[in-house]
């Protein structure tokens, strides 16, 4: 019953069977968390959790039209889950999922000024994962340190060679150093 | 008003157009009033004995008033989550130990739990009553240990955390005798527990939970009408209802602000429905409310472990037997496991490509988004109650860094 309900309200959403979670698109993200929150049906005050995921392009096998497998390349994309509970009356998650548009200057609307819990949370995925969340109050680095680059938990993360900068590097850190050289040129 | 210069000299870290809280030591600033003083900016670093852990507090005082504050974390990250997509499933259990290190069994519990939602593993019954007693002491060992350091950060100098000490180390020994290890436990598996309990154990156990009303009530003598404590603690911190609500605030903190949320209510995960505990309530939202609450959860919980200690089953298996241990694959899916954690909520969230390691694995940490509000509870607090405001919030640097 309550899926019908997001659905009608907004046709662009779609429902996706295996997670059992709304797919949003971005711009519409503020939209659906407003409805979420002031309707009386839904009264999704409480947002729990919001976790980045790190989808790298892969590909796969889809029936085509002719019936025969095909091999499609799938683009990759960040991804940002929201879980919803309400507080007053007492029910169930709703799940929302919001993609970025490929994976370098990911950007998504930020809930930030609708939920307040949502803050810390999506400061971990901007440093984590280089999310950039528009609209949020005080978007920096939150675990890492601030002159940090790169971003540790997405798939294709490289760590540096050294972390401690010896100018003389020897054994393993001389390995990943010479790895490194060689393909600097 | 606030009057700042701007400061002329670029500084790292900082998004554009954002007013840093780190500057150039040149710049003044002066406080809004006629005797011309100065705010002072100190770091009340990650080296404190004060504040539970490497954790630091970036505060603009005003005197003896807190004027702006930003907590800083980060010194305990140890990238938890990265190492368990690299680890299996059963691999990772250990490490979830020391997220929130002073309670262990909740922390696996979290984690067996969200597997289990996976994977769709049922749990016998047995193991459900061991997993409630070990999470219900679980329970009284974090609640004991925060009304402690509380008291410790209040001034006791530390007699009432040795009090405290002394019951968590009776608590401690059954944890040993039934794991092994007295902090990290690694106890619970996917599907039930490790180790089968002895009746010596459930004797043992009985008799903590007899004695333990006998200790509450020297402790509550002692303390819950102290008079230091009392003007201390009322009316400091309050936090409002919507406030708690709206910025996830989770736990007993959400409960002192008069919310009546108790996961263990709500989504009756494991056999919870089969007990009957009340929920206690704060109406006030300030530091005295949060440390009553424990209190009397601590009472609640006594309940519970001598309801489940007179029902706990004859035999029965500890362990789901059709659980693979080798080479465990759950289906592709994902999952958000929740439970009741002493802090707060605290959540795993799973998703599983059909390989033996997580494609993703999330720890909705409480004390991490409990910490969202520790500015809005401090403003104009004396920098003495912004100490015992973050004792009640109750952090462990485990958990907030990961």
């Amino acid at each position: 019953m309550k899926s019908e309900l997001l659905t009608q309200n907004f046709p662009q959403i779609t429902w996706d069977e295996p997670s059992k979670s709304f797919v949003v698109p971005h711009m519409d993200l503020l939209d659906v968390v407003d409805f979420l929150r002031s309707h009386p049906d839904f009264n999704m005050d409480y947002v729990s959790n919001v976790a980045g995921v790190d989808w790298l392009p892969r590909k796969e096998k889809v029936k085509g039209a002719d019936g025969k497998e095909v091999e499609i390349e799938k683009p990759g994309y960040l991804e940002a889950v929201y879980h919803f509970y309400s507080i007053k009356k007492k029910h169930g998650p709703v799940i929302l999922r919001c993609r970025t548009d490929g994976r370098e200057n990911a950007m998504l609307p930020s809930i930030t000024p609708f939920f307040r819990g949502a803050e810390f949370q999506e400061r971990e995925i901007y440093d984590l994962y280089g999310i950039r969340f528009s609209g949020h109050p005080d978007l920096r680095r939150i675990l890492m340190w601030d002159e940090f680059q790169d971003h540790p938990m997405r798939k294709d993360y490289r760590e540096p060679d050294d972390y401690q900068w010896e100018p003389t590097p020897h054994d393993d850190v001389l390995e990943k150093a010479k790895m490194h050289y060689a393909e600097a040129g | 008003m606030l009057q700042t210069a701007p400061p002329d000299i670029p500084i790292p870290g900082a998004l554009a157009g954002q007013q840093p809280l780190y500057g150039p030591r040149s710049y003044q600033v002066m406080a809004g009033n006629d005797l011309g003083t100065q705010l002072l900016e100190i770091s009340m670093g990650p080296h404190h004995p004060s504040t539970h852990g490497v954790f630091r507090m970036d505060l603009v005082l005003d005197g003896e008033e807190v004027v702006k504050l930003k907590p800083v974390f980060g010194y305990l990250h140890r990238n938890h989550e990265q190492l368990a997509e690299k680890t299996s499933y059963l691999g990772s259990m250990p490490y979830t130990d020391r997220l929130d290190y002073f309670c262990s069994m909740t922390n696996n519990w979290a984690y067996a739990h969200a597997v289990e939602k996976l994977a769709d593993i049922k749990v016998p019954e047995r193991a459900e009553y061991i997993r409630v007693i070990l999470a219900e002491l679980t329970r009284l060992v974090n609640h004991t240990c925060l009304a402690g350091f509380l008291v410790n950060d209040l001034g006791a100098l530390g007699t009432p955390l040795i009090y405290a000490f002394r019951e968590r180390e009776k608590i401690l020994d059954i944890f040993e005798a039934v794991s092994g290890a007295r902090m990290m436990c690694n106890y619970m598996r996917f599907g039930g527990v490790r180790a089968n309990f002895t009746p010596q154990i459930l004797k043992r156990i009985s008799q903590i939970v007899d004695n333990y009303p006998c200790f509450l009530d020297e402790f509550e003598k002692l303390l819950t009408s102290n008079e230091i404590l009392m003007s201390r603690c009322q009316g400091t911190g309050i936090l409002s209802a919507e406030l708690a609500i709206n910025a996830s605030i989770t736990g007993p903190m959400l409960r002192a602000s008069g919310v009546d949320y108790d996961i263990r209510k709500v989504d009756k995960y494991g056999i919870y429905d089969r007990f009957e505990f009340r929920v206690p309530l704060g109406e006030h939202g300030d530091v005295y409310d949060r440390y009553m609450v424990r209190i009397l959860e601590m009472r609640e919980s006594i309940k519970i472990l001598q309801q489940a200690l007179k029902q706990f089953p004859e035999g029965g298996d500890f362990m789901n037997p059709k659980v693979k241990i080798r080479n465990f694959k759950p289906p592709p899916g994902e999952a958000y496991g929740r439970i009741e954690s002493p802090k707060g909520e605290l959540g795993f969230y799973l998703i599983s490509t059909g390989g033996t390691n997580p494609y993703r694995y999330h720890v909705r940490a409480p004390s991490f988004v409990n910490l969202t509000i520790l500015e809005d509870t401090c403003l104009g607090q004396k920098v003495a109650d912004v100490i015992i405001i973050l004792g009640a919030v109750d952090i462990v640097l485990g958990e907030v860094d990961r």
